[in-house]
């Protein structure tokens, strides 16, 4: 059977990973960059961030770790409460990385909880936009939202699974499978994936990808977890194309042939 | 005194002095030792274009954002 490619296309261009991964809360770079590797994930996200004055010259940096030439960044808003401050933040990512213009937009309402703040994040996502960004947003599963995010031209819709590094899994798939049914862009569970069969069952539901950080970062051992999640990642997308058997109480139909028994 | 011999510059939040009162952006870039990193700079809330770096004078009160990527989800 010829297999036909499937790729996430996100903004026009296609990736063959449908693993996101962040690059933060490893042990070191060398960490982050075996993790990445293993989880084969081609966009990664960074934040932003006022650079050391003064300090080391040779002091290594993230970016000699993961070259940008070998992945997709994705500067994100990451720690941003209000929509002129992540507006901000983007522009001079944009400046940083030479005029590239995938971002991933979060702006959060609570720093207890990292809740996303829906009315920032609508507010920001409207003059990036404008400005010609091309805007992965981060929300809450509020399939409302969602579409008005879709509608001001968002290409990637990135809902929430859980709370930002709760690790809790998918909370409520029911609003995801509302959400994915009617957005016409990708859809990505973006926080709150704990472990592989989270990812699995975010794929089985038809998202077109997951982005994850801590899930990885914060397992015992990343570089397995980081494998771990790529392949549930392949399966959940695998089975979720393959469609699945209904769910049924039991079975009047058994798998072994009712004739020929012995007797 | 009749001419300033130093200038004051908010970088990241905090002042710093320099003796050179006739400094370009690209001058402050290679006083930090960030020549050839990759950074982005604000000057008093608006982005400056790498371009620019060496047509920019700096004056005395400018508030600079000097930032760069680092590890995040």
């Amino acid at each position: 059977m010829a297999q036909k490619k499937d790729s996430l296309i996100i903004a026009g261009k296609s990736y063959q990973s449908r693993l996101l991964v962040g690059t933060g809360k490893y042990k070191d770079f060398q960490e982050t960059r075996l993790a990445i590797d293993a989880s084969g994930a081609e966009i990664i996200t960074v934040a932003i961030r006022r650079t050391n004055i003064g300090q080391n010259e040779g002091e290594p940096s993230l970016l000699d770790f993961l070259p940008p030439n070998r992945f997709t960044y994705l500067p994100n808003t990451a720690g941003c409460y209000s929509a002129d401050d992540a507006v901000r933040t983007l522009r001079l990512a944009r400046e940083l990385l030479d005029g590239h213009t995938l971002v991933k937009l979060e702006v959060l309402g609570d720093p207890k909880t990292l809740y996303p703040n829906v009315m920032e994040t609508l507010k920001a996502a409207e003059v990036l936009i404008k400005e010609g960004f091309d805007v992965m947003v981060y929300t809450s599963d509020d399939p409302i939202v969602a579409k008005e995010l879709e509608n001001i031209g968002c290409c990637a819709i990135m809902p929430l699974a859980s709370l930002i590094g709760s690790g809790m899994g998918i909370l409520n798939p029911w609003n995801l499978q509302i959400i994915i049914e009617h957005a016409k862009v990708p859809v990505l569970v973006d926080a709150g994936v704990g472990t592989a069969s989270d990812a699995a069952i975010a794929m089985e539901l038809g998202c077109e990808g997951v982005l994850m950080n801590t899930a990885i970062a914060s397992a015992n051992d990343p570089i397995m977890m980081a494998g771990a999640m790529k392949k549930a990642i392949e399966a959940g997308r695998e089975a979720y194309l393959a469609g699945r058997m209904a769910k049924k109480l039991y079975s009047a139909s058994p798998t072994s042939p009712t004739q020929g028994m012995i007797s | 005194m009749n001419k300033a011999t130093s200038m004051n510059l908010k970088i990241n939040g905090n002042i710093k002095s320099f003796d050179d009162t006739s400094m370009t952006i690209e001058g402050l870039v290679i006083q930090l030792n960030l020549l050839g990193k990759r950074i982005a700079i604000e000057k008093n809330g608006m982005i400056i274009s790498k371009s620019e770096f060496q047509n920019i004078l700096l004056q005395d009160g400018d508030q600079l954002e000097i930032v760069g990527a680092v590890g995040g989800g």
